[in-house]
């Protein structure tokens, strides 16, 4: 690890103003930063320790209407929220299935969102990674890419996005605050936040440096009650999906009225699958539609080598989903 | 009754504690690196990123300019360090930096050392190299591999077994098998890191090192560096899980030893995760093709065993598990074949269970096909062919209750509760499968040494440089020498894993508790004799003049064949002795009579199974339930079971738990690891604890383990035949029988993947 700077910020003004300075990266958590550092991977010349700011950024504020998260709120302290595990499901459900408790009660919900790929070529190693060096190629394309993306891909890139929590809030139209820019925070939709690789795939999300999440808005609506998140992986617990889907549902009997589909461990980015809403939109939920659904959100994923298994498995995910999702009592 | 602490059957000991327990869960056993010395300096490893070629430049200003950087040791540095030679000793006989030339992925370059780790591995991980690169052949199927017969060309295999006439035997067979099966790359990855710390005072080295055999150390170590033996002290006090990859010396231990005394200054250097993949050994990818022949009513008339191992260029390795896959069952006639496929790749080594693990996995497997070919039940099959004599010379078994252990089992597991029509069990969405297979490993054991001190405040101290890897071999010598001489087990205290003790065998292939406690056993029987003489021959007292053939030791007190007694303490005092202190060399049958003198020199002289007037084995039966989704094809275990017969069990709680281990081992093999190398590299990809997986509790459902009760004094004084590689054999193949099971679908190559479930057959 090279050495660094450290400096703890004690309001938000000083965090932004700490953070003008090249090579400086913010650190909540630290759950994947400080591993990502020990590899080398990534190298801040600067740390701005946000852990200490005002009380407000790591609350709940949670009503009929809407729910308004801290970034600086633990994903823990939000899988275990009342209001969240009765009226949004999906959301405790993509915390609770993801890492490990111990991690989960350190990691930020803000961090959480930007958290940087598991692609074993971006680890370094002396492997190529245009994602860690520009321009140095892809060697996951011809290489060992089991866990690798379908969805979203370019020549440059394969990586995928290992969230779960951004499945949900991607689902859900959440739309998150943004400080560090001229006069007020910015508000952007979440399904805005993150870039697809294309051929620039070290460029990961739109904030500018030294911008800083502040707020996850998620609206309430009559379908996140009905909500619901299978992740599939090797592993019972502390794995990355190899498929996941978010789904949120509004049923009129058994006809869907609104439908909300997100996909994991499939896509390089948080991933709303349109398509198969609407597929979904204004017919009969059943397996047969969940399957157009399904065949609908993949039908542009690209396979490579090891991975062409995360085309029927993220299907049948999908499948899965929708009929739990169609079961539940909301 | 807590499952924890099984009742003790006959010939079976208390379900103690183990001694070190507390100062396990507290965190204060001290391992190797966790020993403070003063004035450290840290080393960091530079490693390859090519698996073959040659370093045509090694660019090492960057590193020496790092602030905290002392000393860099590299190529051309290691004049005074001799080449290791492969063997049990060392794992190979590469000498990483005497030449610039690259023979596997992540090899070492240079070793950096600093003031701090963390400068080390700053400056380590500037380091940049320029390669003449070479494509590399890594894998059992790569061109430009080379491919010859093991027999006679590595130790563990003189003569391919076989027996009859296999060919004619086969083909007059009604009912025929024949598959090829595939176990991957794996890489023992224990949790406590590897690593090095040396120590030079007056020419004198101690290094502190986990290790599975601190005697096998200091004799590569002192080879080396050119050293006498009485100049090498290797400690090695608590060791965190090692799987074989702690048994044999690597390359580093000299490097840092070489480093620390260049600077003047104790070393350590603790290796990273990454490079624990590659500096270390592993155990190789292994392919198969078993061919069976049967009657219609399932009795074995052929088997045939052809088995391919991957090795490196430069040592020819193999763990040839013919030998015990030719003995397991009453086969007609028998014909094996072990290739080794030498490739651009470290050496490999033993990985629990060496030969076993893989190789039995393509038999019971493939026992699973025959009895589905016959429609039979797969249980009723294996005892079809159960034997009390191995079909290769004839020999008899010391003992074998392999037919107890799956009738006790099945009944445990209600086996027979199973609809035995493949996809034919669910519940919701969760298909359902049994599977079975047979547990064997063979019973070693091997000269070791031990000293006990009776001292006559009733304390007892044992010494001997065996190794606590997590076994509970600690508490098992302690209860050895407890219940020979009559004290609680908190009176005894056990000193284990440093050369300054009378030497122990190797730690493996579940020899130890064996050799150990039959040196222990010997030794307190030497301290008893001179007790009773104590006893008998005081002026006065209870016991003056009574037979000590008559004399025992029960409960801190010596009685006399009349029923007199003594305190054993008063028996002391009166003596005048302030201890009674015993060493006693153990050698079993069989063994070479200078087995003693070798293992003085770290040599371990293993009596093998197959060596003895009859052969020796344990045997267990184990019972896998899987469950699959049937729509996303999730792989899960909700229960193992095992049923063992493994002669004397020391201590039930410790073997349950090694039993247990096993098992979950087994299945962690069968279902997630896999070391994966990089098709165009020729490196590993997977390189950590993220990508290479191993279970979490929630993959780990109920593990039942039933321990038959076993007497055989044949295989040693102790009764023991050892367990700590019998459970994890068998559970891959039990594994993918209950995924057949499930779904109808036959698996061969492990590990066994959701995406080898997806797609056709039964699903929602």
């Amino acid at each position: 690890m090279q050495p660094f700077e450290y400096r703890r910020a004690p309001t938000l003004d000083a965090a932004l103003a700490e953070a003008r300075a090249a090579a400086t990266a913010y650190i909540a958590g630290g759950t994947n930063l400080v591993d990502y550092m020990t590899l080398g991977v990534l190298r801040p010349q600067t740390l701005v320790d946000i852990n200490h700011l005002p009380q407000s950024y790591a609350q709940i504020d949670a009503s009929e209407t809407r729910l308004r998260l801290g970034a600086l709120v633990r994903m823990s302290q939000a899988e275990e929220h009342p209001l969240i595990r009765e009226r949004y499901p999906l959301i405790r459900d993509t915390l609770l299935l993801a890492a490990s408790r111990q991690i989960r009660n350190m990691a930020s919900l803000g961090g959480n969102l930007l958290q940087q790929t598991r692609c074993e070529y971006f680890r370094g190693r002396g492997f190529a990674c245009n994602r860690r060096e520009p321009g140095s190629g892809c060697a996951a394309l011809e290489g060992v890419n089991r866990p690798h993306a379908v969805l979203g891909t370019s020549e440059s890139c394969i990586a995928t996005y290992p969230g779960d929590f951004a499945q949900a809030l991607i689902a859900l139209d959440a739309t998150v605050e943004i400080a560090g820019g001229r006069g007020a925070p910015r508000r952007v939709p979440f399904a805005s936040l993150h870039r697809l690789p294309g051929d620039t795939p070290h460029i990961q999300h739109s904030l500018a440096p030294g911008e800083l999440i502040t707020y996850i808005d998620v609206p309430a609506g009559p379908w996140t009650r009905r909500s619901r998140y299978v992740k599939v992986r090797d592993r019972e617990s502390y794995e990355f999906a190899l498929a996941s889907a978010a789904v949120a549902l509004q049923l009129e009997g058994e006809m869907v009225r609104e439908a909300r589909v997100a996909l994991g461990g499939v896509a390089t980015v948080p991933w709303r699958a349109r398509e198969a809403e609407e597929v979904l939109r204004g017919a009969v939920l059943d397996e047969s539609l969940a399957q157009r659904a399904a065949a609908a959100a993949f039908a542009a994923a690209a396979p490579r080598g090891h991975n062409a298994f995360k085309i029927p498995l993220g299907r049948e995910t999908l499948v899965r989903a929708l009929l739990e999702a169609r079961s539940m009592s909301a | 009754m807590n499952p924890a602490t099984p009742a003790p059957r006959e010939n079976q000991g208390a379900p103690l504690e183990r001694v070190d327990a507390r100062l396990k869960v507290t965190g204060e056993a001290r391992y190797a690196a966790d020993i403070a010395v003063a004035n450290l300096a840290y080393g960091v490893l530079v490693t390859s990123t090519v698996a073959r070629g040659a370093v045509s430049e090694l660019s090492l200003e960057a590193a020496r300019a790092t602030p905290g950087v002392l000393d860099i040791v590299s190529y051309d540095d290691v004049r005074e360090l001799r080449k290791p030679t492969f063997g049990m000793g060392s794992y190979t006989s590469l000498g990483p930096l005497h030449e610039r030339r690259i023979f596997h992925d992540g090899q070492i370059m240079a070793l950096v050392v600093a003031e701090t780790y963390q400068a080390a591995e700053e400056a380590a991980a500037s380091v940049t190299a320029r390669y003449a690169q070479e494509p590399a052949s890594a894998e059992l199927d790569s061109p430009g591999t080379e491919e010859l017969d093991a027999a006679g060309k590595v130790a563990m295999l003189k003569k391919d077994p076989a027996s009859g006439d296999f060919e004619q035997a086969y083909q007059a067979a009604p009912v025929r098998i024949d598959a090829e099966y595939r176990t991957p790359t794996q890489t023992h990855n224990p949790i406590e890191l590897f690593s090095t710390t040396a120590v030079w005072s007056d020419g004198q080295l101690t290094v502190y090192e986990p290790t599975q055999s601190v005697y096998g150390f200091r004799s590569e170590i002192a080879k080396q560096l050119n050293l006498d033996l009485a100049q090498v002290r290797v400690v090695s006090p608590y060791v965190g899980g090692s799987f074989g990859s702690k048994g044999p010396l690597t390359p580093r231990t000299a490097i840092v030893a070489l480093a620390a005394r260049r600077l003047g200054r104790p070393v350590r250097c603790v290796v990273s995760r990454a490079q624990g993949f590659t500096t270390q050994p592993y155990r190789a990818p292994t392919r198969h093709h078993i061919r069976l022949g049967a009657t219609r009513d399932g009795t074995i008339s052929a088997f045939s065993h052809e088995a391919w191992e991957l090795t490196s260029r430069l040592d020819n390795y193999a763990v040839a598990g013919t030998k015990t896959t030719t003995r397991l069952y009453g086969y007609g006639a028998v014909a094996s074949k072990v290739r080794i496929v030498r490739a651009d790749r470290q050496t490999p080594a033993f990985m629990r269970s060496p030969p076993e693990l893989p190789y039995v996995f393509p038999l019971e497997t493939a026992l699973d096909e025959l009895a589905y070919a016959l429609g039979m039940d797969p249980l009723d099959l294996r005892l079809k062919n159960d034997s009390q004599r191995e079909p290769i010379e004839g020999k008899p078994f010391s003992s074998r209750h392999l037919k107890e252990c799956y009738e006790e089992g099945a009944a445990a597991f209600r086996w027979r509760e199973r609809n035995p029509r493949p996809a034919s069990m669910r519940e919701g969405d969760w298909l359902i499968g049994f599977g079975c297979a047979t547990a064997v490993y063979p019973t070693n054991v091997a000269a070791a040494a031990a000293r006990v001190r009776l001292a006559a405040d009733g304390t007892v101290r044992v010494q001997s440089a065996s190794h606590e890897i997590g076994t509970g071999i600690r508490t098992v010598a302690g209860q050895m020498a407890a219940e020979r001489l009559g004290v609680p087990l908190a009176a005894v205290s056990v000193e284990m894993g440093d050369t300054n003790l009378p030497p122990a065998p190797t730690s493996g292939g579940s020899n130890s508790t064996a050799s150990v406690c039959s040196a222990v056993l010997k030794a307190c029987d030497q301290v008893r004799a001179r007790l009773f003489q104590a006893a008998s021959a005081a002026k006065s007292g209870p016991l003056a003049g009574r037979d000590v053939s008559r004399m025992t030791l029960r409960d801190g007190t010596v009685l006399a064949g009349d029923g007199a007694s003594q305190p054993l303490q008063q028996v002391l005092g009166a003596s005048g002795a302030g201890a009674i202190e015993e060493y006693a060399e153990f050698v079993p049958s069989g063994a070479p009579v200078d087995a003693m003198q070798k293992l003085y020199r770290g040599q371990t002289t293993m009596v093998r199974s197959e060596e003895r007037p009859a052969v020796s084995f344990a045997f267990g039966a184990e019972f896998v339930e899987v469950r699959i989704h049937a729509r996303t094809r999730e792989i899960r275990v909700p229960r193992l079971l095992g049923a063992f017969a493994a002669g004397r069990i020391m201590n039930t709680r410790t073997a349950r738990s090694q039993l247990m281990g096993g098992m979950i081992f087994g299945m962690s093999s069968a279902l997630l690891e896999s070391t994966e190398l990089d098709p165009r590299s020729a490196r590993i990809v997977n390189a950590d604890l993220q990508d290479y997986l191993v279970p979490v509790n929630a993959d780990t459902g109920t593990v039942e383990v039933i321990m038959l009760s076993e007497t055989d004094t044949s295989v040693n004084p102790a009764g023991v035949k050892g367990l700590g590689e019998l459970g994890d054999v068998g559970t891959n193949a039990a594994l993918a029988n209950a995924v057949f099971h499930a779904t109808g679908k036959r698996l061969r190559n492990l590990p066994i993947r959701l995406e080898d479930l997806l797609g056709g057959d039964s699903a929602a």
